[in-house]
């Protein structure tokens, strides 16, 4: 398929918009002070601080091994009727559904999946995140780790887990981090799913997950 | 109708206006706090600005390479000169895959190009997803803030909305309760949905990537589950390279809310595999801006809203009063451009206090931008014919020192004649919300004389 859809419209808007004969600069170089952790520790109460901010709440924990329990101790996981975990080792379908002794019921087979709308009644989904960044408890999640990018907002409540050693200060480090060269999907989640349209009143849980609990893993 | 006159309806319940004024004030409030936890937020402010005017003064250049690389990625990029033709390739996209049901997430061009009624009109089922969008969608109102769409309502007018249009409980008014409603309503209208329309907050050149913020995730939803995206854009809304939306995420959101960022901020480079991505880029009048040396930084409007909570006038008057798009002062300066006919009172509605150039991210000058819409309009003929013989007899009279000394005498004596009750009869729009002061029986010259004298 042609990109160039209706070409008259392009040629036109780019004849109008050269006819001012600006001066080809270059874009300003994207420097500053910015305002920085003193100390690992700061980062990472800087990191929960903003993150609690954006209605969202932090664990800590200890290992990878300690997830399993960390998770079953989260209300919105114990409780959950159906889940997905993208984690290795939390009881995730197909990956350690053998390592809890059998199958889980609740854990929903992905690969069984074949319409984003049959997750419809998912409540809890683990997914792994990539960084996060402290001045605004956002957390990125890169969307080739899912396989359907609804598991982001369909689940009625999200994990994600993070490495504690893997924050950055701010939004400029954040996209010093990425890369995009080619097709891909990602994510800064902040919090969980929020409005304020009616009367300025905040309200946690609009469309997409109505809670979201972000795991910092002390040790890989 | 004037924006004065609209105001006039919108102050005619004065607790409604009262409650609208707290409420962004509010949100003016939590801005400064989240701005004043930035201690580089002024060279923020002066970096998006910069990168903002390089990339107007390179758009053709950007918007090329945007175009070659959202292509790479595999996405389709379509052109529109004006509302219709993106109106035209929306209908033609969704009627080519046989769509009768969309989901659409917060974008004011749409709103600016009037799509929801044109798709309406041709059979589709369009539902408006941000929750604030859905509420003045069941009262086919149009949006009164571009943040807050729905702000001019009571917590009681959406709890009678929701208990007519969802079945919901019309005795309850809390906001959890109602949004909860609103949750299973739209779920149900995401998982039909057959296809997805987005606006877009960012689009980089260098990428080729898109960047929707929002904070329901309703934009996300909309894009997960129908495998048809279609992103549509204002052609200025392309920044050059990744790294210039770290500047631009750190100021919207605390300019928007006083968030820090919103709870989304959503990357889409290329379509899913599974589906996929058009974007159509559209002018609709934005090269014609560009080419004017007056209003060409309007452009750069990243459409966050705090020079609408700041406004005094926007605050009392409420967003319906300015009867556009986007109303409020950025509005003011945009919505002449588009028809100056129709909108030729909004430059007027402004007291040139310039807190909405204190707040706004990308330092646009808005007052400078209204004071020079005055003088267009003014000269394009626009001004009523009262005003412009009144501005007419001004001139003539203040240009000659005689001729206003001897109007100076005229007005204190007819002053003194004349009630101001008569006065008031003649002058209603002016004198409605004003009193005459009382006239001094000596011109000021005359006093600073006789006191110059008895201080000798």
């Amino acid at each position: 398929m042609s990109s160039r859809v209706n070409g008259a419209a392009r040629e036109s808007i780019l004849a109008a918009l050269r006819a001012r004969g600006d001066e080809p600069g270059e874009p300003p170089e994207i420097a500053g002070m910015w305002f920085e952790s003193a100390s690992a520790a700061s980062q990472r109460r800087w990191f929960v601080r903003m993150l609690e901010a954006a209605g969202g709440r932090c664990t800590g924990v200890a290992s990878a091994a300690e997830l399993p329990a960390a998770l079953a101790a989260t209300p919105e996981f114990a409780s959950a009727k159906r889940r997905v975990s993208l984690l290795p080792g939390t009881g995730s379908s197909g990956i350690a559904a053998g390592e809890r002794g059998g199958e889980d019921e609740r854990e929903v087979d992905l690969a069984a999946i074949s319409h984003p709308a049959e997750l419809a009644d998912l409540d809890f989904a683990l997914l792994p995140g990539v960084f996060g960044v402290a001045e605004n408890g956002a957390v990125w999640v890169d969307g080739a780790a899912l396989p359907h990018r609804s598991l982001l907002v369909l689940p009625q409540h999200l994990g994600i887990v993070l490495s504690a050693r893997a924050l950055v200060d701010h939004m400029h480090a954040a996209y010093e981090r990425l890369t995009f060269d080619g097709p891909g999907f990602g994510c800064f989640v902040s919090g969980p799913s929020k409005t304020a349209d009616i009367e300025q009143a905040l309200v946690i849980g609009a469309h997409g997950a109505r809670s979201l609990c972000v795991f910092l893993l002390e040790a890989d | 109708m004037s924006h004065p006159e609209r105001a006039a309806q919108f102050l005619a319940n004065p607790e409604r206006a009262d409650r609208h004024d707290r409420a962004l004030w509010f949100v003016r409030e939590k801005r400064d706090l989240a701005a004043a936890t930035v201690p580089e937020w002024e060279h923020l402010r002066a970096l998006a600005s910069e990168i903002k005017r390089h990339t107007l003064a390179r758009l053709a250049d950007y918007l090329e390479e945007f175009e070659t690389n959202a292509t790479r990625n595999g996405a389709v990029v379509h052109w529109a000169a004006d509302a219709s033709e993106h109106n035209e390739i929306v209908l033609g996209l969704l009627a080519e895959r046989g769509v009768t049901r969309v989901v659409k997430s917060k974008s004011m061009l749409t709103e600016e190009c009037g799509l929801n009624p044109y798709l309406e009109a041709h059979g589709l089922e369009v539902t408006d997803t941000d929750l604030g969008e859905r509420i003045i969608q069941f009262r086919k109102e149009r949006p009164s803030h571009i943040i807050f769409p729905a702000i001019h309502m009571k917590r009681e007018d959406v709890s009678e909305l929701f208990a007519h249009e969802l079945g919901s409980d019309p005795g309850v008014c809390d906001p959890s309760y109602l949004v909860a409603a609103a949750r299973v309503h739209l779920r149900q209208k995401f998982l039909e949905a057959e296809a997805g329309i987005t606006g877009v907050n960012f689009a980089v050149a260098e990428t080729g990537g898109i960047v929707v913020c929002t904070n329901e995730g309703n934009a996300d939803l909309g894009t997960s589950l129908p495998p048809l995206h279609i992103a549509c854009m204002g052609i200025e809304k392309v920044v050059p390279r990744a790294r210039d939306l770290g500047v631009f995420l750190r100021l919207l959101a605390r300019s928007a809310t006083g968030q820090a960022i919103t709870a989304y901020t959503s990357h889409f480079h290329g379509p899913r595999s599974d589906g996929e991505l058009h974007i159509v880029l559209v002018d609709n009048g934005r090269s014609a801006l560009h080419a004017s040396a007056d209003y060409s930084s309007s452009l750069a409007c990243i459409r966050c809203g705090a020079c609408m909570n700041t406004c005094p006038v926007f605050r009392r008057s409420g967003g319906h009063s300015y009867d556009a798009t986007v109303p409020g002062p950025i509005g003011s300066i945009l919505e002449p451009a588009r028809d100056p006919d129709r909108h030729r009172s909004l430059p007027f509605a402004c007291t040139l206090c310039g807190s909405c150039k204190g707040v706004c991210p990308v330092k646009i000058d808005l007052p400078q931008q209204l004071l020079s819409w005055r003088r267009d309009l003014a000269e394009r003929g626009y001004l009523a014919p009262n005003t412009r013989r009144a501005f007419g007899v001004g001139g003539w009279v203040l240009r000659d020192p005689l001729r206003t000394e001897w109007a100076g005498r005229l007005m204190r004596l007819v002053g003194r004649l004349i009630p101001s009750a008569t006065f008031e009869r003649y002058f209603k729009g002016w004198s409605s919300a004003r009193s005459l002061p009382e006239v001094p029986r000596r011109s000021f010259r005359a006093q600073w004389k006789a006191r110059s004298r008895a201080g000798e």
